[in-house]
């Protein structure tokens, strides 16, 4: 019987009914505390430490602190210490700040080849959708789940629905994932998937690099989506080979990482059909990530939406983002931009940004930040210049870490700032409290910074 | 956990979609490494801010697409400690509605049309086990996973209940089966 990518995965991995065994479980310092904790209180040791992979990134600063003992707050001091003693004594491998292997989780999982198609990946993150993008079945989960993994290395899991959004023809030029993806949420709303395993397929998105599907299956999460998924194919064995992670036999394992693939007769629960070369650049208007619009329009009227939640909802949206109706998206000036986040922090990512700002420099009336997604990123971006080219353009070229994306750290948005950012939440205060966040391309954050404000990036020259 | 069989009391209502984590609980108290103590930082910019109200009563209504975002359960830990014991909404984010049913709060699912009967009735009786919300308005049913309420309703560990089959997760690993990813120690 013809089977999707989602029910080879989950077949294969059933221990008992609704219990699931986990390949890889990645840790990180916010979410595993309690859950350490939790094992130290009932005598319990971690089951496969030779499955689980640490690195501190939500808390740590940008600046090049260079051991955990030396970040300046001491809460965030604390936590990725006590991330550090946890490792330690239950013999998980840990890439803490000193170490070149450092980064944003998601980034470090694909870059050291330990995220593979056919792999069950979760971790206490709600980003970890990210690693589907290999045709792996990842997600995140809660604290007491993360307790509960180390303790079993399985999970208890209904079986979600499945759910194939197929994407005919291709993206215009300048239009990217990150549009496609947002522009997916504002089709679907930002429950749109609750309740499905999403597998992202169709010519669009055969045509993506590794990094751009990683782009898709990350933002999963903010459409409602349980997982997001993308068959794998040459593109993604190609980013595999050669990598830390990879294994001994690589064709062997390539053969039947391709065999994972959604067999051609499959069905899914649900289907959806969107036309790649109707999306435009995207820029998020409101306060989640569904209330966004094409760069060419303009702040939509609450009163136009639909019931009068939604009036409510954009009208709260508007007023805290000090947005009014009627205001083409091109005329909202910015004071800040920010480049990074597991969303888009690649080396490829930094690649679109920095060919835009080549040569120019950013609106003197801005703050530019650029954040590559791990130190691993950081030197590739420096071997290839792309630091010159941002620092010559005037942005503050930093450390790996989450960053600005959620404001754990030092680097935060102050009250009322305005910031075109390449992350994945514009929640109220999710960047600082009482900043006001604009999700948009890396492209279209490196053009904005030029400007000023928001253009249109494919008749931007 | 505390198990959970009656749940009863007045009810506290967030008429707003979408109120994600990063509202439930904002950032800088996820610092913290302790588990408990997260309902004085509950909607901490909100309630200082004067944006809402909420009573710290039994049961919270709420909107669609309640918990959505980051998957923080410091959020399930706030909502606990200022003292609800159920939310009842539309519907709820994936990992949020999860990580409740590890902490004895409960989740309910009702149309948006009952959770406004349920709010403007302002006290309701849960019965778990008969799956039903009642309030002056009217008796709603609900529906939950069986296997989720009987952990709920006898407050098992999830843990514990897991490694009693610990035999099964025993034969799955000595099939290979579980080797499929790459070894993290020798990397």
């Amino acid at each position: 019987m013809p089977k999707t990518l989602f029910e080879k995965i989950w077949e294969s991995h059933e221990v008992d009914a609704d219990l699931i065994y986990i390949d890889l479980h990645l840790v990180h310092e916010v979410t595993s505390p309690q859950a350490f904790d939790g094992l130290r209180l009932a005598g319990r040791g971690v089951r496969r430490p030779d499955r689980t992979l640490a690195t501190a990134d939500h808390n740590v600063p940008t600046d090049g602190t260079p051991t955990a003992a030396m970040i300046a707050d001491h809460l965030s001091r604390e936590q990725v210490e006590a991330l550090e003693r946890n490792c330690e004594e239950f013999g998980i491998p840990l890439y803490s700040l000193g170490s070149d292997r450092r980064g944003i989780v998601h980034v470090i999982g694909p870059e050291l080849g330990v995220t593979q198609p056919g792999m069950t990946i979760v971790c206490g993150d709600s980003h970890t959708s990210t690693h589907g993008a290999f045709g792996a079945l990842a997600f995140g989960i809660g604290t007491s789940e993360v307790e509960h993994v180390l303790a079993t290395q399985t999970l208890v899991q209904r079986r979600p629905q499945t759910l194939r959004i197929d994407y005919s023809g291709t993206l215009s030029s300048g239009v990217t994932a990150k549009d496609l993806i947002l522009a997916t949420i504002g089709r679907l709303g930002t429950s749109g998937m609750q309740g499905y395993a999403v597998e992202f397929a169709g010519e669009a998105i055969r045509g993506l690099s590794m990094e751009n599907r990683m782009t898709i299956c990350n933002m999963t999460i903010e459409g409602g989506g349980k997982a997001g998924m993308i068959s794998p194919d040459e593109i993604t064995v190609e980013f595999v080979r050669g990598r830390p992670g990879a294994p001994e036999d690589f064709d062997a394992a390539a053969t039947e990482w391709l065999g994972m693939a959604t067999d051609e007769a499959a069905s899914f629960d649900r289907e959806e059909v969107i036309e790649a070369p109707d999306i435009a650049p995207m820029v998020t208007w409101g306060t989640t990530p569904g209330m966004v619009a094409e760069v060419t329009s303009a702040v939509p009227d609450p009163a136009l939406f639909d019931s009068p939640a939604d009036q409510e909802a954009a009208a709260r949206a508007l007023a805290y983002m000090d947005l009014k109706a009627g205001t083409p998206l091109t005329e909202v000036s910015l004071d800040r931009v920010f480049i990074g986040s597991c969303t888009n922090s690649r080396i490829s990512d930094l690649r679109e940004a920095a060919a835009v700002v080549e040569g120019r420099k950013i609106a003197p009336t801005l703050k530019g930040m650029v954040v590559p997604g791990s130190q691993q990123v950081k030197v590739e971006a420096e071997e290839e210049g792309l630091d010159e080219i941002f620092r010559s353009a005037g942005f503050e070229w930093r450390e790996s870490g989450c960053s600005a994306c959620l404001g754990m750290n030092p680097d935060i948005l102050q009250p009322g700032e305005r910031c075109a950012s390449t992350s994945n939440r514009n929640f109220e205060g999710r960047q600082g409290r009482l900043g006001r966040t604009h999700l948009v391309s890396p492209s279209m954050a490196a053009a904005a910074a030029v400007e000023g404000t928001f253009v249109d990036i494919r008749d931007w020259s | 956990m505390e198990a959970i069989d009656r749940i009863e009391g007045e009810v506290a209502v967030l008429d707003r979609a979408d109120v994600d984590t990063d509202q439930i609980m904002p950032k800088q108290f996820l610092k913290r490494v302790e588990r408990t103590g997260y309902g004085e930082f509950l909607f901490y910019d909100w309630f200082k801010d004067g944006e809402i109200e909420l009573e710290a009563h039994p049961i919270l209504v709420a909107g669609r697409n309640f918990g959505s975002g980051s998957s923080r359960e410091h959020a399930v830990w706030g909502l606990y400690d200022y003292g609800f014991r159920a939310i009842i909404a539309p519907s709820f984010s994936d990992i949020f509605y999860s990580n409740c049913t590890k902490n004895g709060l409960l989740p309910i699912i009702l149309d948006e049309e009952k959770c406004k009967l349920v709010a403007s009735s302002g006290r309701a009786v849960i019965e778990l086990d008969d799956e039903t919300v009642t309030c002056e308005e009217g008796v709603f049913t609900f529906e939950i996973d069986e296997e989720i309420k009987h952990r709920l309703s006898n407050g098992l560990d999830d843990v514990a209940h897991t490694l009693q089959r610990v035999e099964r997760i025993d034969s799955f690993e000595a099939t290979g089966a579980a080797n499929r990813g790459p070894d993290t120690l020798a990397l």
